[in-house]
């Protein structure tokens, strides 16, 4: 009885992590097909022969730079995640630790942004990055995501957990605000801040609605804009898309190898509210 | 120690603030921080949410007031004529508007009871021990760290009507093998909606999860003593435990489903026609590809209202049936 309840529960199991796994094994072994294969019916699992000509001709196209975007992307992720997690944890404390007059005001008015749709920004934040001069540069995909409502909310739960003995210490032999919040704060809420980094890191290189609409040249956009450049200039090569849509995947599935408990620590954390 | 409970805005600030105004006794003689200090804390950040959160709210407000043509000199205010066009059934906008509208709103009732339910039920079985837990979480979850564009991308090969794996196992299995997913409807809305589910379930499922994990043993053992069946621990003892998370997973669900854009940009690039074509969607082409802009934000602001009052019955709803 026992035996066979857990044997269900496996193969219910292994079904369903295939389900989400065969995907992305696919996308990776058509990635090494020829045009030919990877068009070929009925589709195969194993490529015949083995190719990286669909990576040479993407690497090597011109109107499709996606080293470029590769390098794109890894710059505005780090600027972003960078900028998220510095801002973020800075006003965290603040909320967390400092009393002043309108700290309530400020911190509902932070939280109640979570709830806002983000649709009612695209069109304002389009006309406040030209006005910047920022259409069509990184800056427009590093700066204006970076005021992380979640990220404050976040790290302030954090900071209201570790013991204020610690800081009340360092405050009585003369350290000033900042230096108990870069000396105690920071070093103890190490892993709170890797989790928002990576969150941010990844929020930031998936990001797609915005890049594409902000970012217009080939040269300037970033992995997931850029797929869309090559869907809409390869629409049957089948080979190009999967090979691109490896190259965008590789660098966060490694991330999530090894850091996944950070991450899905963070999401976790994100439903835990009040 | 003074704990700072979430407070909408306006909501109970002044007597707040009328308490921080008395006199205060630093403790152990020490002041604790100067009066700038937490407004230069804060700076950078509000400087970053002030200017790319609450202006552009308010900046969103003025535009849908003006013919607002970014590509023309002149910005002549308007009114209301904005909003009044797409709710006059004889513009041109009206059509566009409202048809995308009704894209995001089956796509939005199509997928939210899923994406409620299907990761409920996986966390209530990853909820027990087992050997391997922790590797299948991490599997579900996989899809969701690659972004909507890889995802829409590859989807975009699976779902293919002609050389699609979909349609080949389909027709293995004796079903229909020549469904065309990407350019039909009903057909477009089961593809954009599988292709949610698969992308967010890891997602929701660790929401609820961690909120599982919270919920007392003893609550269940004391269930299991008074004879409830495990029907009955679920609807006693667990959903209970799960209603603040739950009002906060569909409100976010919610949000994210009415907000779709890659999936149908992508994979149906809004088509047949235009009935895949969401009101995000719709907003940035508006918007961001023909430059009309006071009408864009006309149409977000409608869209944001829209959900907002969907926001406030669901507030409404999960609070009714407490206690």
């Amino acid at each position: 009885m026992r035996t066979s309840r857990t044997a269900v529960r496996y193969t219910l199991l292994v079904v369903l992590g295939l389900v989400f796994i065969s995907p992305l094994v696919f996308m990776l072994i058509t990635s090494l097909k020829t045009r030919g294969d990877a068009t070929g019916f009925p589709p195969s699992w194993i490529p015949n022969p083995f190719s990286t000509q669909a990576y040479e001709s993407i690497l090597s196209a011109p109107g499709t730079p996606v080293l470029r975007w590769f390098a794109n992307s890894l710059v505005a992720a780090l600027a972003n995640a960078a900028l998220v997690v510095v801002t973020a944890a800075l006003a965290a404390y603040a909320l967390a630790r400092m009393e002043f007059r309108g700290r309530n005001l400020v911190f509902g008015l932070i939280i109640a942004t979570l709830f806002v749709p983000p649709v009612i920004l695209v069109i304002p934040n389009y006309l406040i990055v030209g006005e910047l001069g920022w259409l069509n540069t990184l800056a427009a995909v590093i700066i204006p995501t970076a005021a992380s409502a979640f990220g404050v909310f976040f790290l302030r739960q954090f900071f209201l957990a570790i013991p204020e003995e610690l800081e009340e210490a360092a405050r009585l032999d003369g350290a000033s605000p900042l230096q108990i919040f870069v000396r105690v704060v920071l070093p103890l809420s190490r892993p709170a801040l890797a989790t928002l980094a990576l969150l941010a890191l990844l929020a930031n290189w998936n990001d797609f609605l915005w890049p594409v609409y902000v970012l217009f040249s080939p040269e300037m956009q970033t992995l997931p804009a850029g797929l869309s450049t090559l869907q809409s200039a390869n629409a049957v090569r089948y080979d190009l898309l999967m090979a691109g849509a490896v190259i965008a995947s590789v660098p966060v599935l490694v991330l999530f190898v090894f850091l996944q408990r950070f991450i899905i620590e963070g999401v976790s954390r994100s439903g835990l509210k009040g | 120690m003074r704990t700072t409970p979430v407070v909408a805005p306006g909501d109970a600030v002044s007597t707040a603030d009328a308490v921080d105004r008395g006199p205060r006794t630093p403790r152990r003689g020490v002041a604790k921080h100067g009066k700038a200090t937490p407004w230069l804390f804060l700076s950078p950040y509000l400087l970053l949410f002030g200017a790319f959160v609450i202006l552009p709210i308010v900046l969103g407000g003025w535009i849908s007031l003006h013919r607002w043509d970014y590509t023309l000199p002149g910005r002549p205010f308007v009114g209301l004529d904005n909003y009044q066009a797409l709710f006059d059934p004889g513009s041109t906008i009206y059509q566009t508007f409202w048809s995308s509208m009704r894209a995001t709103g089956i796509f939005t009732v199509a997928s939210v009871p899923l994406l409620l339910v299907l990761p409920l039920l996986v966390a209530l079985v990853m909820n027990q021990r087992f050997p391997g837990r922790n590797l299948f979480r991490a599997v579900y979850f996989a899809p969701y760290v690659l972004g909507v564009a890889v995802v829409a991308v590859v989807w975009r090969y699976l779902l293919d009507a002609n050389i699609g794996l979909i349609n080949y196992y389909a027709g293995l299995l004796g079903l229909p093998d020549g469904t065309a997913w990407t350019t039909s409807t009903p057909a477009a809305w089961v593809a954009l909606v599988g292709v949610t589910v698969w992308w967010t379930l890891g997602y929701n499922s660790v929401i609820y999860l961690a909120a599982l994990q919270d919920i007392p043993r003893e609550l269940y053992e004391a269930a299991r003593v008074d004879g409830a069946s495990a029907w009955q621990q679920f609807v006693n003892v667990t959903l209970p435990g799960l209603r603040p998370v739950l009002a906060f997973v569909t409100m976010i669900t919610i949000i994210a489903s009415a907000n779709m854009f890659g999936q149908s940009y992508l994979i149906t690039q809004g088509g047949p026609g235009r009935e895949t074509r969401t009101a995000i969607y719709q907003i940035a082409e508006t918007g961001l590809r023909n430059f009309q802009m006071g009408s864009a934000a006309a149409m977000s602001y409608v869209l944001t209202l829209a959900l907002m009052v969907l926001s406030v019955g669901i507030f409404w709803l999960f609070r009714e049936r407490k206690g």
